[in-house]
């Protein structure tokens, strides 16, 4: 593991413990973040018959380092009527709270920031602070736009947080752990162990376990698009409306900074989606390190592959973000209300009762 | 215990994304929803009623393009007309089928960008780049018949600026057969999406008695389940010699008169307006387009009223003449200024996303509104 490792070096756990939850941010997260906003622009142009960033490099390739420069320049807009340590904390928050949960994922079965026992409950948790962050974000702004935005977002993700949960509890039931590690463990071996096929659960319950975690699944994946408010749940930016909700009134880094925690927060949500349900890192096919003999090569399969399923994941987020119209912010918690969570419960109840089989 | 709640008072507009242009609104809301919706036009104002006294006749054509800026051709249309009537010409056939072709293809594209505008209110933004890409070819038409791509000065009194390019004809034949499939694409992809029915069924039904007394015409009127159109009802130019329905709102997905049905009802006229153009382009006669053109108009002392449907409505022209090279009066009737009217009525209790859809499914163009 990464933390022995560093504690080897350093000597000191808490400075062992820091680094290997900030590793994931330097080297994984801020590039990917990088990367996702030039990937959006450019599936949405191609979707929509245009070519999309073009100047910037090869194809465009640079484009977003060109608009951070470009953000780092601007000026840092504070309005008078401002309320100025709010306004400057919320970014902070916001950042924070979207780059914290990557402490907890297993990347890798040797390289996880933080192998804590409650490392789903963790991730959970600290993406509450996002919520409190927005809300800053729109109070302190003294803007009435963002203030609606803001007040939105917070209904908005503190209702999909439910579905979410109890989707937590019926993977917690079949898997008895919340540990990502362990979790991931569990689904290791071939694709038809991952949970959205039943699981490593022997016998007939896996037969039984199969049409219940595919709708977990469904209702695990609708919510987490409405925690990242991306369309068509996007209502707290919906840009027709509330020109772009919490931020409106960001400029520079600070609005960077929100840019980047969307764009973190939805890999984060992937990354969640698939250690639950697609194995996390774990191949679906075996590893080529093992039959070759090379074991130092799995950790880069394993690397390989959970990237290339939590990216699935953001590309499916961005297929729907320019297919779909946006939905209203009633019929917004009539989808959750009155659909996802009895559904989440129905489905609970019922992996409850398979697991006594 | 009784929460002390309070309205508030919520500035949308002038510099807003889905005002479309210069419209401000004062919404009084409670909580999201609205108690009150004034708006606020004029940013655009450009004095065209006063510019165009000072003006000769043929003067006004091209600020008439700069009013409805997304169908600068049917402006002319219906100015040139009223001022031939005033004057009494005698328009070469040839001229008026040019007119019609050219008037119907605008139809086409304000109704997709009307149309295109309205997905991305509602937060579709693809189908809007795929309005605007099929718009983009119309323009190309217009381009190389008139040289311009947005305000034309194309149809003047009596005849139109030049004769139709060569490749013209044969060029629109294949627009026509392109566009066919693209409004089925735009149905599968925005219209019959289930969130956007969602989110347009039954919101801001206008019913057909309030929609003939606010004086409210076009896709509008149409959509409220009243058939009046005139091309049909007043008929002018050729348009009596082509065979096209006129679709009204049938409330398939809610109520008669809600904003669906003042969407589903322009990509019907889009239909309808391809129908004409390929009978125009099959019966366009040969001959001389600027036989008509008179050197120098000086109508008689009186006055005329001239209306076109124009792809928002009624298109009016009240000219007053006092036998001068100028006209002494220049009136317009705009569809758009009418038609805003009723927007504070269709909003009350509606929320603010719904004013957005609401206003999107008016079409109004502000340059047309504020003149």
């Amino acid at each position: 593991m990464i933390f022995d490792f560093f504690a080897k070096l350093t000597g000191s756990e808490i400075l062992a413990s820091i680094i290997s939850a900030l590793l994931p941010l330097f080297l994984f997260i801020l590039p990917f973040a990088l990367i996702a906003v030039l990937l959006e622009r450019k599936v949405s142009a191609h979707m929509q018959d245009r070519l999309g960033p073009m100047r910037v490099g090869y194809h465009g390739l640079l484009q977003t380092i060109a608009d951070i420069l470009k953000l780092i320049q601007k000026e840092d807009i504070v309005a008078d009527s401002n309320d100025k340590t709010l306004f400057n904390i919320a970014p902070l928050l916001v950042f924070a709270g979207s780059y914290a949960a990557f402490a907890a994922i297993p990347f890798t079965s040797s390289y996880i920031g933080s192998n804590i026992n409650l490392g789903l409950f963790f991730i959970i948790g600290i993406s509450g602070i996002v919520v409190i962050g927005i809300l800053m974000a729109g109070w302190a702004s003294n803007n009435k736009y963002t203030l609606l935005g803001a007040m939105r977002c917070v209904a908005q993700m503190i209702s999909f947080e439910i579905p979410t949960l109890m989707v937590v509890v019926t993977i917690l039931m079949v898997t008895g752990t919340l540990n990502l590690n362990e979790l991931t463990e569990i689904q290791s071996g071939f694709f038809w162990n991952w949970m959205i096929f039943g699981g490593a659960v022997p016998g007939i319950a896996k037969i039984l376990l199969i049409p219940f975690m595919i709708i977990a699944f469904g209702v695990i994946y609708i919510s987490t698009l409405a925690e990242v408010n991306r369309t068509p749940f996007d209502i707290p930016e919906a840009e027709s409306e509330l020109v772009s909700g919490y931020h409106t009134e960001y400029s520079g880094m600070k609005f960077a900074m929100f840019y980047l925690a969307e764009y973190a927060n939805m890999f984060a949500v992937s990354a969640i989606v698939v250690i639950l349900f697609f194995g996390g890192y774990q191949s679906p096919v075996g590893y080529l390190g093992n039959s070759i003999g090379l074991h130092w090569l799995i950790p880069i399969e394993q690397l390989f592959w959970f990237t290339f399923k939590g990216v699935g994941f953001v590309l499916l987020q961005m297929w729907l973000r320019w297919t779909l119209p946006r939905l209203r912010v009633d019929q917004l918690m009539a989808v959750c209300w009155k659909y996802l969570i009895p559904i989440a419960f129905v489905n609970l109840l019922i992996v409850g009762l398979i697991t006594l089989i | 215990m009784a929460l002390n709640t309070e309205e508030m008072t919520l500035n949308m507009g002038p510099q807003h994304p889905s005002t479309h242009g210069v419209l401000r609104l004062e919404l009084r809301l409670d909580g999201e929803f609205i108690v009150d919706v004034k708006s606020h036009i004029g940013y655009l104002h450009r004095c065209f009623e006063k510019h165009a006294e000072a003006m000769t006749y043929p003067q006004v054509v091209p600020y008439t393009d700069r009013m409805d800026y997304l169908a600068s051709m049917y402006n002319e249309f219906g100015y040139a007309l009223t001022v031939e009537k005033l004057l009494g010409l005698e328009i070469p056939e040839r001229v008026e089928f040019i007119r019609v072709i050219m008037g119907e293809l605008q139809r086409i594209a304000s109704h997709l960008v009307a149309l295109g505008t309205y997905g991305a209110d509602i937060g579709a933004v693809t189908p809007f780049l795929f309005c605007f890409r099929d718009r983009e070819k119309i323009l190309s038409l217009f381009e190389m018949t008139s040289g311009a791509r947005l305000l034309y000065n194309y149809i003047w009194v009596g005849g139109v600026a030049r004769d139709l390019p060569p490749d013209f004809l044969r060029l629109t034949k294949e627009f026509v057969e392109y566009f066919k499939p693209k409004i089925k694409e735009l149905n599968d992809l925005l219209s019959f999406n289930k969130i956007f029915i969602d989110r347009t069924a039954n919101i801001g039904i206008l019913p057909k008695d309030v929609a003939v007394n606010y004086g409210i015409t076009g896709p509008m009127l149409r959509a409220s389940g009243m058939k009046w159109d005139l091309r049909k009802d007043d008929t002018y130019s050729v348009y009596n010699k082509f065979d096209f329905d006129i679709p009204v709102g049938d409330g398939r997905m809610g109520t008669v008169g809600d904003s669906w049905d003042r969407y589903y009802v322009r990509i019907l006229e889009m239909e309808q307006s391809l129908r004409i153009i390929e009978q125009a382009v099959e019966q366009i006669p040969d001959g001389d387009v600027s036989s008509a053109i008179p050197r120098r108009i000086k109508p008689p002392v009186g006055q005329v009223y001239g209306r076109v449907e124009n792809p928002r409505g009624e298109l009016g022209y009240f000219i007053v003449s006092d036998g001068s090279v100028n006209p002494k009066r220049i009136k317009v009737r705009g569809p758009s200024f009418v038609n805003l009217a009723i927007f504070g009525e269709l909003c009350k209790g509606h929320m603010i996303a719904d004013v957005i859809a609401i206003l999107g499914s008016i079409d109004i163009v502000l340059g047309e509104v504020d003149r």
